[in-house]
């Protein structure tokens, strides 16, 4: 079995629960996923599957390698290729379709994903410095402040908060719920917000 | 896929129409333990707000002299059914100014052309 698959957000909602009461959820177009190949303990080090999401718009100009790679699971190559963990191993054969059935209504899960960019922040934003007065000739507003000593050490010690890139990390979430599921349409509907914006890739794999 | 096409989907059509001034009688179900009533919540519709699955409509009602209001997700499985017992004629989208008012002062006039 695998324990994971592979989904693009399709954006945020609210949907009206069993007890009738509103619940946030983010939809996420969950699959249909392809295992492209098998990763073994014997042969890896490990045992995982690689699984390719299935999406509207195929995949072009395929590299010849990775095309090759395609081929030998005899699947229609993919955009997007992710390992996921699996369980029995032997069961997991490339070709196989992953669908949003391997996961219930009442589920929870773990959720991966890249958090928005937010470009190059300032340390107020990035690591919630307070900063200063902005007036009554406070001459210090959004400064990061002292980083560090003087003579002794003469320098910064490394992994001193300060301004810089913010955002596009990979996040995950544990203890996702997952409130609905759609096999139809391919849909999950997970309780509250995940990273990234819509049509962010996301992984979904099982606790 | 559009998420809004499938809100759309999940929206009830069985209600009436109903507006700011609006006296609405709301049958809501009510659970305790395992038991289902309906209550009923009569009051003056002061607006709805949100659009979607995320609509909501606030009720007012004057009880023992106490002001009550009630705000209702318009989509919500909880309502039973709306019954609109009287239109009124009002200028603007909000009531909220019938929270100041009491009394005489709070009265509507009903519009007797869309009864």
């Amino acid at each position: 079995m695998v324990r994971g698959i592979l989904g693009r957000k399709l954006g945020m909602t609210q949907i009206f629960d069993e007890k009738g009461e509103l619940v946030p959820v983010t939809v996420v177009q969950a699959g249909p996923c392809v295992v492209v190949q098998v990763k073994t303990q014997a042969k890896d080090g490990y045992n995982a599957a690689q699984i390719g999401l299935v999406e509207g718009k195929p995949a072009r100009r395929v590299p010849k390698p990775l095309a090759g790679h395609f081929a030998k699971a005899q699947v229609p190559p993919t955009r997007v290729l992710r390992e996921v963990p699996v369980e029995a191993a032997a069961e997991v054969k490339p070709g196989i379709v992953v669908l949003c059935d391997i996961f219930a209504p009442g589920d929870v899960i773990r959720v991966v994903g890249t958090s928005k960019g937010k470009g190059f922040q300032g340390a107020v934003r990035r690591h919630h410095f307070r900063g200063g007065a902005a007036s009554h000739g406070s001459m210090f507003h959004r400064a990061p402040g002292s980083i560090g000593p003087s003579a002794f050490p003469s320098r910064v010690f490394p992994g001193t908060r300060m301004a810089g890139r913010m955002g596009g990390d990979t996040v995950t979430l544990k203890r996702v719920k997952v409130v609905k599921v759609d096999v139809e349409n391919n849909l999950l509907f997970l309780k509250g917000a995940l990273p990234g914006g819509r049509k962010a890739l996301v992984r979904l794999v099982k606790a | 896929m559009d998420i809004r096409k499938l809100e759309e989907s999940w929206l009830r059509t069985d209600l009436p129409e109903f507006g700011p001034g609006d006296t609405v009688r709301v049958h809501v179900k009510v659970r305790e333990g395992e038991k289902e009533r309906i209550q009923v919540f009569e009051g003056v519709v002061l607006g709805r707000r949100g659009g979607g699955i995320r609509e909501t409509f606030t009720v007012r009602k004057v009880s023992y002299g106490v002001g009550v209001e009630r705000v209702f997700p318009v989509h919500s499985p909880h309502i039973d059914k709306i019954e609109v017992v009287r239109h009124a004629k009002v200028r603007r989208a909000k009531l909220y100014y019938l929270r100041n008012l009491k009394g005489k002062a709070a009265r509507l006039t009903e519009d007797l052309n869309r009864r």
